[in-house]
């Protein structure tokens, strides 16, 4: 902040958009705001194109300034904020008269700041009383998550700095395409040999020392069929699993099922190059295994991720200094989002709503009974279904997400969201889900707000504010507090300050999993790099000094009771859907690197969305020619559940039987117009990746309408 | 509630009772198991015979809880009008639904020496059918007898395990039944280059402890004789009581046989004419049978059979056509390649561009890529060639020779946009970085970028950025 001229300001923070959260430096000149990666070890100087244009997104041209109400006429008009609020609190409260506390419900985001998570959750348990509430995460690592959960006792992302990646021989990545996603971090991939599992041959894939490329919905059985040839070829590292962990007997009675011919027959993978992939792996003196969206979106995500953590196990990697298992978070804050209470079965601090001790520690840090606390509610996509519905919530506060592109079978969730009674939207510009509200609420975005935010990494990092929000934005913690007062709560529950929130979620989140307890602003602003755990206690090596946070864990321990992981048994099963009949092809979906989620955002900024403009459909052009396509043609793309319209393009790597669509375009261009239903029994996960769908021209229309 | 017995404990019946489970079956389910062990997984003996699996790592996982499993306990005969099965362990066992799993036996040659004079194998002589048959090889000279698809597996498995291997064969070429000569020529040519000595189109006259006596030629040294000479399927039970029996239990595509409380399933059942004596086949019975034995409508309608050699230093696939399909001269077309130093051989034959039958040889992504459209049913991709070789086909012109090319993905840059940065003064990488943003996303164009900068300043005036 050397600069003395006092018409510019520039602040330290973070990049809006991906996990990886890479540091930038934002300088306002007149209201001309510049950014410039910072050099935070993650992006170590580097940005995407979209961090490069993120200042854009501050003067979007329809970003929303003002309140918007619902009128008698139908129509969205601009409103004060008192009459705003006062609509939705006389609403929820005549909803929550009639029909109980469970008729009003919550759906938050993995975008939003652990404060804004935080009470967000507090709101829903204590002013709404309901246990209606999850967010857009349970879309994202809910698989990892679950599977890290059971296999290590605590789910951190990455239980390692992202940089530790920089000095591996190999890395495999399970479904993650990190050269579009989150291109930084290849930064850290430039030195290890990559092992790639995708059915596309991505960016990533064509950097790879060996791809392998599986048929949708095959990775648990490649997973398996690496945890066979890990036995069969001695690479299995016995020491480690006898003494670090439990359960490998009945894991590698499952994995020898799945010898290579076999696992080639179902997966389409070469025996060959899964022997490579082996030889690779248990061959480096340093190695990670690393899953994404694509192992982990999957009616069986959660055992799939749990194979692949076996295979790391089987290799010693988890817990040694030089190696690991972790996930890529996708969202900003979908690490720290999933650790504060807006998921449905959680509490802050990591902790399970069911557990009464956590009940007790909560409720008391809240000031209220832990009976008042309601039980778990219904995941993200049963909660979206059940919307509207005799059994369901009549009322929907989204803050943070845009269900209606996102979400799986958007047009009957679009078709849900209608059928309510109020539909509340807080966001800052008119994304597709807003637009269907009867109350939307200007709120404040990155560069506009102080809070945290808790990466990939597990480390927490300060969000902060530029410039003052425009108009009549207000910051979604103004928002809850607001809403709680009008329902009655004592104001003080709710505070306005990102930083009282923060106090208060360090107490909440003491003594549990993620324990934020020793991180305070003070000590992020002085530039400490801070990894949860880190508990409010002295520095064990040096007396006098606080805890200086966890940036390995499981170094001597796992978080299980007994300190050893625990190997799953787990089986392949086939997706929910094949292909066959009048639904021959696979359809997966997937991101491209101008765009971020459902594009809300970055389709609002010109270089983005000249980049990427329209929904498109990449498949082989055997596939396109049997059905009278060609490059740049408008298909319509149908699944058992609805059509889609993308332009197709034509991809010589992709498999004859898979068709790719990108998800982040709106309106007729929806990727998820055609996704199905299946969950996952663990995580709720629903299966985005594998649905059946067939290609055929459709009369040339725009495909997915401009923002 | 249904009592299911099921005789025989392999793979087989394993899939079958876990099946169950899965479906909900209620009734009780007992399983007799002649062999000892609890069930294991047949298909990896060869890996266990040669050393690399220890005989624990092959057993199968537990039944579902609730199944009782008699190891141990041999069928010797069945009552069907009592409806019990008798055993060994001289109880009558009493089933509602009863499935014969009983798999199948090794055949013996009768090649003189064979058999000890009490009728057992002679010292020195085995099978590779059981786990009993893994017990450690005396080091030396290690003969395989047959070379059918067990026999080359395990003279595979033993000679990558570092074993002397010959392996003897009375037929011209191997595996007969699946090859056309030609791949079996080059398998044969790729088995020697691996080590294993053959001797092809030679019976064998007779085993001496020590040796081999073969019908031409020198006596072969054989510290241990492995006998791969087919096997039959178990039918004892089953013809004693009057079950149609031709070649194996006679069943219906709901896997019954004749009389409808009985069943038969893997390798000692005979499906419309075939005894397919695959795994793939057995357990897919197995899937069908759980399903009907728990009120569903499954039928078995077997697709053709896809043989896929278990080696890592041999890759080969056979897909035959199925029973009812016709023959070669069908209105199809047949692909055909042939690479003899490089061990490599395809013969698709094709109909409505569908996989109708395949043997392909030493080209492991076209073997990964056809089993698929094998199973599928899916057309092959139009560019056959690259089908076999694996090859990843190109559909754009390659763009690095445009200036429209991006040269940095993650900034969407092209090269045209760096040379109007370098020609407005841009001379390093450092400044093209600030004019562009290129190379500071995932950082790999640095050195397109610097070739780029290098070609298009004079020399010596920058690139070093």
């Amino acid at each position: 902040m050397a600069d003395e001229d006092p018409a510019v300001r520039t602040v330290s923070t973070h990049c809006p958009y991906c996990a990886l959260q890479c540091g930038t430096r934002l300088t306002d000149r007149s209201g001309a705001v510049a950014v410039r990666p910072s050099a935070f070890p993650v992006n170590a100087g580097g940005l995407c194109q979209k961090g490069w244009t993120a200042p854009a997104l501050l003067d979007a041209r329809d970003r929303l300034r003002t309140p918007l109400v619902r009128g008698p006429g139908g129509t969205l008009a601009p409103a004060d904020w008192d009459t705003a609020l006062d609509t939705v609190a006389t609403r929820l409260r005549a909803i929550r008269a009639a029909h109980g506390a469970d008729a009003a419900a919550v759906f938050g985001g993995g975008g939003l700041t652990n404060e804004k998570a935080y009470l967000l959750g507090k709101f829903a348990r204590l002013a709404l009383g309901t246990s209606q509430i999850d967010y857009n995460g349970r879309f994202c690592m809910s698989s990892a998550a679950a599977a890290g959960l059971a296999a290590f006792g605590t789910d951190r992302g990455l239980p390692f700095p992202v940089t530790d990646l920089a000095a591996a021989d190999v890395v495999l990545l399970a479904g993650a395409n990190p050269a579009e996603t989150m291109p930084p971090l290849m930064r850290h991939l430039e030195r290890p040999a990559l092992v790639v599992i995708d059915p596309r041959r991505t960016a990533t894939a064509r950097r790879a020392a060996l791809h392998l490329q599986p048929a949708p919905g095959t990775d648990l059985a490649l997973a398996l069929g690496l945890l066979h040839l890990a036995v069969t070829e001695g690479h299995c590292d016995e020491d480690h699993i006898g003494r670090r962990t439990t359960g490998f007997d009945a894991a590698r009675r499952r994995a020898m099922a799945w010898w290579p011919e076999r696992v080639e027959r179902v997966t389409g993978v070469p025996a060959a190059d899964q022997r490579a992939a082996i030889r690779l792996l248990g061959g480096a003196r340093s190695a990670y295994v690393l899953t994404g969206r694509g192992a982990e979106q999957h009616s069986k995500g959660a055992d799939t991720v749990a194979a692949f953590i076996n295979l790391a196990l089987a290799l010693g990697l988890p817990g040694s200094p030089a190696g690991g298992y972790g996930c890529l978070t996708g969202q900003g804050n979908g690490q720290g989002g999933r650790e504060h209470g807006q998921k449905a079965d959680q509490l802050p601090g990591y902790r399970l709503i069911t557990d009464p001790a956590a009940r007790r520690h909560v409720a008391g840090v809240w000031g209220v009974p832990p009976d008042t606390l309601p039980g778990p509610g219904r995941s993200a996509y049963e909660l979206l279904d059940a919307l509207g519905r005799p059994e369901g919530p009549r009322a929907l506060l989204v803050f943070g997400s845009n269900p209606v592109v996102s979400a799986p079978h958007a047009g009957h969730v679009t078709a849900r969201l209608s059928a309510l009674d109020l539909l509340v939207v807080a966001d800052f510009v008119p994304s597709e889900t807003a637009r269907l509200a009867d109350v939307v609420l200007p709120t404040t975005q990155w560069a506009e707000e102080e809070g945290t935010m808790t990466s990939l990494e597990g480390r927490v990092l300060r969000r902060r504010r530029l410039r003052p929000p425009p108009g009549g934005a207000r910051s979604d913690l103004h928002v809850l507090h607001e809403l709680a007062v009008r329902l009655g709560e004592p104001g003080h529950r709710y505070p306005t300050e990102p930083r009282r929130v923060f106090e208060e979620l360090r107490r909440a989140s003491r003594g549990g999993p993620a324990d934020y307890s020793g991180i305070t602003y003070e000590r992020l602003d002085a530039g400490e790099a801070l990894y949860w755990p880190c508990p409010d206690e002295a520095d064990q090596d040096r007396p006098g000094r606080p805890h200086p946070g966890t940036p390995r864990l499981f170094l001597e321990r796992f978080a299980h009771p007994d300190g050893r992981a625990r190997f799953a048994e787990v089986e392949h099963r086939e997706s929910a859907e094949t292909p066959g009949g009048a639904y021959p092809l696979y359809a997966t979906t997937g991101r491209v690197l101008a765009h971020y989620q459902s594009g809300a955002q970055t389709r609002r900024v010109p270089e983005l969305h000249e980049a990427a403009p329209e929904a498109f459909a990449e498949m082989h052009p055997d596939t396109a020619a049997r059905a009278g396509l060609g490059e740049g043609a408008l298909a319509r793309v149908s699944s058992p559940r609805g059509s889609m319209l993308a332009r197709v393009r034509l991809v010589g790597s992709m498999r004859t039987d898979t068709v790719f669509l990108p998800f982040h375009f709106p309106g007729a261009g929806r990727a998820n117009l055609i996704t199905g239903t299946a969950l996952d029994p663990r995580s709720r996960m629903p299966e985005f990746k594998v649905s059946t769908v067939r290609v055929e021209p459709a009369p040339d229309e725009v495909a997915g309408d401009a923002p | 509630m249904t009592r299911v017995l099921v005789v025989g404990n392999g793979p087989a019946a394993h899939r079958l009772t876990e099946r169950l489970h899965h479906h909900g079956h209620r009734g009780r389910v007992t399983v007799l198991g002649a062999e000892p062990h609890p069930a294991y997984q047949r298909v990896l003996l060869p890996s266990v015979l040669a050393g690399g699996l220890p005989p624990e790592a092959v057993l199968l996982p537990p039944h579902p809880a609730g199944t009782r499993v008699l190891p141990g306990t041999t069928a010797t005969g069945i009552d069907r009008r009592r409806r019990v099965v008798l055993a060994s362990d001289g109880a009558d066992h009493a089933y509602d639904t009863l499935v014969l799993a009983t798999g199948a036996a090794p055949v013996i040659p009768a090649v003189p020496g064979l058999r000890a004079p009490g009728g057992q194998l002679a010292r020195g002589v085995r099978t590779v059918r059981t786990l009993a048959d893994t017990a450690a090889l005396p080091s030396g000279r290690v003969v395989v007898l047959g070379g059918g698809v067990l026999g080359v597996e395990t003279a595979l498995a033993l000679r990558a395990a570092g074993h002397a291997v010959a392996l003897v064969h009375p037929h011209a070429h191997l595996a007969g039944h699946l090859l056309d000569p030609a791949a079996g020529r080059m398998l044969a040519d790729r088995m020697t280059d691996l080590g294993v000595t053959l001797h092809l189109g030679v019976g064998a006259a007779e085993y001496v402890p020590g040796k081999l006596l073969l019908r031409e030629g020198p006596p072969l040294p054989t510290d241990a004789l492995l006998l791969c000479t087919g096997v039959a399927p178990v039918t004892g039970p089953a013809r004693g009581c009057g079950l149609a029996v031709r070649t194996g239990v006679v069943v219906d595509d709901r896997l019954t046989t004749n009389d409808p409380r009985i069943h038969a399933i893997g390798d000692c059942a005979e499906h419309a004419g075939q005894v397919p004596g695959v795994l793939s086949a057995a357990w897919e019975q197995a899937d069908v049978l759980a399903r009907v034995l728990t009120g569903h409508d499954a039928r078995h309608t077997p697709r053709g059979t896809a043989v896929r050699l278990r080696s890592a230093d041999v890759d080969l696939l056979c897909v035959a056509p199925p029973p009812e399909a016709g023959g070669a001269a069908d209105g199809g077309h047949t692909v055909t390649f042939s690479d003899p130093a490089g061990r490599r051989y395809a013969r698709l034959h094709l109909r409505e561009d569908r996989i109708a039958s395949a043997v392909l040889l030493g080209l492991p992504r076209a073997i990964a890529a056809v089993g698929q459209l094998h199973d599928s049913g899916a057309p092959v991709p139009s560019d056959r060639l690259a089908l076999l070789l694996g090859a990843r086909p190109a559909t754009r012109p390659a763009p690095a020779a445009s200036a429209d090319a991006v040269v940095c993905a993650c900034n969407n840059v092209t090269g045209r946009t760096l040379l109007d940065a370098v020609a407005a003064g841009a001379r390093d990488t450092a400044a093209l970085a600030r004019a562009t943003r290129a190379t500071t996303g995932c950082g790999t164009c640095l050195e397109p970028v610097r070739r780029l900068l290098a070609a298009a300043t004079p020399a010596g005036a920058g690139g070093a950025g």
